[in-house]
């Protein structure tokens, strides 16, 4: 299906244009920078026609989600967005959604939380989502970011996995930055995910009771049922995107390996940052004879621990980018945090290194870059024993 | 214009209960004798969601459920915006034909004083001014019955709970309650009514009247708890019925603007009859006593220039 008419869309707009695709039933949402313009343009399509939704103009995030679980609860296809303070406001209930198994989507343009109140982007919000139990992605262009919303219904509506799922785009740098974009068309889309409603619902014909007390009895066995739910939603992911590449002529992996074929050293990151590495790689690190590669991490929970052990065991070195801090942990940012865990546990040798950079919309400039490859490069020939206990700090006034 | 149907007798109220028995509530609890007659009202095309409180978790204590209707429970603040959201999805399945457009399904949202008057006002407050087409029903215990008997923005003046406990400073809850149906009211809801499980044709009718009507609607239910209150299980009813006697509560429902009390009291009987049977008020000295007498007195008054003329009459000792 390559070769079809492109838009100039902004990462919101791409989003907007796959929601309206994916003919959901109900939209509640909250304002919030940078992710309003989704909302806007989605609440545009509506009252145009283009777009068939009720809208619940909620008085705040809690109540956004908590519509958003009421409406799926009732067999609708469900969608919501936010960012930043709206996803903290959210938390409690994103832990309920998941756990009650309703497949809602939800976009995030990603910010930093405050204080202090900061409107530009980091991954401080998606972080703080990633043990709610929700299936999180993280794109890295406006396509991208379009094409996992209709993914996202897909795995979400999947009878084995049945799991909200969060698609992130990173805010400023995606959010509002116009790319070219094949939208998906409404038919097409529906072809892909067709409208069934795979969860239970409420209805008077055959009531059910949703979300009742769960003792010590029986609690943990919907627990362990979520983490199986998740396992299923890597399976999910897989066919997925095989058959969205099929489809759309459009391949998505769980992890996007960039140079990596003939690389020794890799620098691990996510959303719009490894669009920098990139560039940097190709403009600076190769021409200098470094053989670096990057390893972009889409899909975040289930995490592809697998997968990016592989490639990372053949590797010198490794540096991992946070654009989020894990304070007070044992080691620093969160995606660190998840690869130690994955090294460990698969008995990964290679040096990893931790790098938090670019909070609160703070550029990462070729500079910055440079300074990551220099100290992973210096990793060369050392053992895991030499890695700093601590993160540098890059870009930061001490 | 107020429609007014014939007014029910006990025999118009259903004989199959949509509200099992088995459940958690403790004896002589109001809240079950209110959900049992509210789901009678409502009839079996009704979709429940319950904010978090006592009535949620003695109801449905996985994997067992008192309830006869499809029923949703999400957390303690948000029922009115998870009714919402059940809403939004009727209307827009509805309309794209997913679901048969006469389908009859009402959506009912029903909370404690505590996940209405307090936590839960904010969402309430958008269910109504957004005009979704939900019944909310507040049962009003006067405190946060199930964690604890603490006080709430509906605990009355002077009641001991276990946050305004009675000492050698404090003497109770000194604020006077919240006025929730004023804050619903200036929502403009077509309708508004309190009910009181002393009185159940009156509820019934009164939960009909308010589900079949369009656009947001709203009852306040009085609901004795019987640890909460310090009173005895076998006087729930009892102390409900003193309650509308003495005036401390009045029964009435507001509808399209029009004030109208149910259940008039032509002699008053003292507040003190209602106070005496619970320990939650076993401290009042007779001057406090006397104090909530005329503050009973002064809503009566309020009450009875509202209607235009004398619905609550005088105390008679
Ligand atoms: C966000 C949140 N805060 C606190 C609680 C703890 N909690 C559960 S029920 C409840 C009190 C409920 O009071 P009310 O709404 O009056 O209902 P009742 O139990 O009296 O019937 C509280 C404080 C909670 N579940 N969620
Ligand atoms: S504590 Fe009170 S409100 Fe809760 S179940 Fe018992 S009597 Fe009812
Ligand atoms: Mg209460």
């Amino acid at each position: 299906m390559a070769g079809k008419k492109k838009l100039p869309l902004s990462g919101n707009t791409a989003i907007a244009y796959a929601v309206k695709a994916a003919d959901v039933d109900v939209i509640s949402a909250y304002p919030i920078t940078p992710q309003t313009t989704i909302v806007e343009k989605l609440t545009e399509f509506v009252a145009n026609g283009e777009l068939d939704a009720e809208v619940i103009h909620v008085e705040s995030e809690h109540s956004a989600l908590s519509a958003a679980v009421g409406a799926s609860a009732a067999g609708a296809r469900v969608f919501t967005a936010s960012s930043s303070q709206g996803i903290a406001l959210m938390y409690e209930i994103m832990f309920i959604a998941s756990s009650m198994r309703l497949p809602i989507v939800m976009a995030m343009a990603t910010r930093a939380l405050s204080a202090p109140i900061n409107i530009w982007n980091d991954h401080s919000d998606f972080m703080a989502a990633s043990d709610t139990g929700w299936v999180m992605m993280m794109a890295h262009t406006n396509q991208e970011a379009h094409d996992d919303i209709i993914l996202a219904y897909k795995i979400a509506e999947h009878p084995d996995v049945l799991l909200p799922v969060i698609t992130a785009i990173d805010g400023y740098f995606m959010s509002h930055t116009i790319e070219p974009v094949e939208p998906i068309e409404r038919e097409e889309a529906l072809k892909f995910i067709p409208k069934k409603v795979t969860w239970s619902v409420l209805d008077p014909d055959n009531p059910v009771t949703m979300g009742p007390l769960g003792t010590p009895e029986w609690y943990y066995e919907f627990k362990r049922q979520q983490h199986e739910a998740m396992k299923k939603a890597r399976e999910v992911f897989d066919e997925a995107t095989k058959e969205f590449e099929k489809v759309f002529g459009r391949r998505y992996e769980p992890v996007e390996y960039f140079m990596m074929d003939d690389a020794e050293y890799a620098l691990v990151a996510m959303g719009s940052v490894a669009g920098n590495v990139k560039a940097y790689i190709v403009k600076e690190a190769r021409k200098r004879g470094i053989k670096l590669g990057l390893i972009r991490v889409k899909l975040f929970r289930p995490f592809p621990a697998e997968e990016i052990m592989e490639v990372i065991s053949n590797l010198k070195a490794v540096g991992v980018i946070d654009r989020a801090l894990a304070f007070g942990s044992s080691y620093g940012g969160p995606l660190y945090g998840d690869i130690l865990s994955a090294a460990y546990t698969r008995g990964v040798d290679t040096p990893i290194v931790n790098f938090v950079a670019g909070l609160g919309g703070r550029p990462v400039t070729f500079r910055d870059i440079k300074a990551m490859v220099d100290a992973t490069l210096a990793l060369d020939g050392k053992t895991r024993k030499d890695v700093p206990k601590e993160p540098y700090f890059i870009g930061v006034r001490e | 214009m107020s429609t007014k149907p014939k007014i029910p007798t006990i025999w118009d109220i259903p004989r199959e209960e949509l509200f099992a028995p088995g459940h958690r509530m403790c004896q002589g609890c109001g809240a079950a004798i209110l959900m049992r007659h509210i789901t009678k009202a409502l009839g079996k095309d009704a979709i429940i969601v319950e904010a978090t409180g006592c009535v949620e978790v003695t109801t449905t204590v996985y994997p067992q459920t008192a309830w006869k209707h499809p029923w949703l429970h999400i957390a303690f603040e948000n029922a009115a915006a998870g009714a919402s959201g059940v809403e939004a999805a009727i209307k827009a399945m509805k309309r794209k034909g997913v679901i048969p457009k006469d389908k009859k399904v009402k959506v009912v949202a029903i909370g404690g004083d505590g996940g209405t008057f307090d936590i839960g006002l904010q969402a309430l407050s958008g269910m109504l001014e957004r005009r979704h087409n939900v019944l909310y029903i507040v049962y009003d215990n006067e405190a946060y019955m199930n964690t604890g008997i603490q006080r709430s923005g509906a605990t009355p003046y002077k009641a001991w709970t276990t946050t305004t406990p009675v000492g050698k400073v404090w003497r109770g809850e000194w604020r006077p309650k919240k006025d929730i149906m004023g804050i619903v009211l200036a929502h403009r809801v077509p309708y508004a009514a309190t009910v009181n499980p002393a009185y159940i044709t009156d509820l019934y009718m009164k939960v009909r009247k308010a589900v079949e009507i369009e656009g947001p609607t709203f009852i306040h239910a009085f609901s004795p708890c019987t640890p909460g209150w310090r009173i005895d299980p076998a006087l729930t009813v009892t102390v409900s019925r003193l309650a509308v006697q003495t005036g401390v509560w009045i029964n009435y429902e507001v509808e399209n603007g029009e004030f109208r009390v149910t259940t008039p009291v032509p002699k008053r009987k003292p507040v003190k009859e209602y106070l005496r049977l619970q320990g939650r008020f076993r401290h009042l000295t007779e001057e406090e006593i006397a104090e909530i007498q005329r503050m009973v007195d002064e809503e009566v008054e309020r009450i009875n220039k509202l209607v235009g003329k004398t619905v609550i009459g005088p105390v008679v000792e």
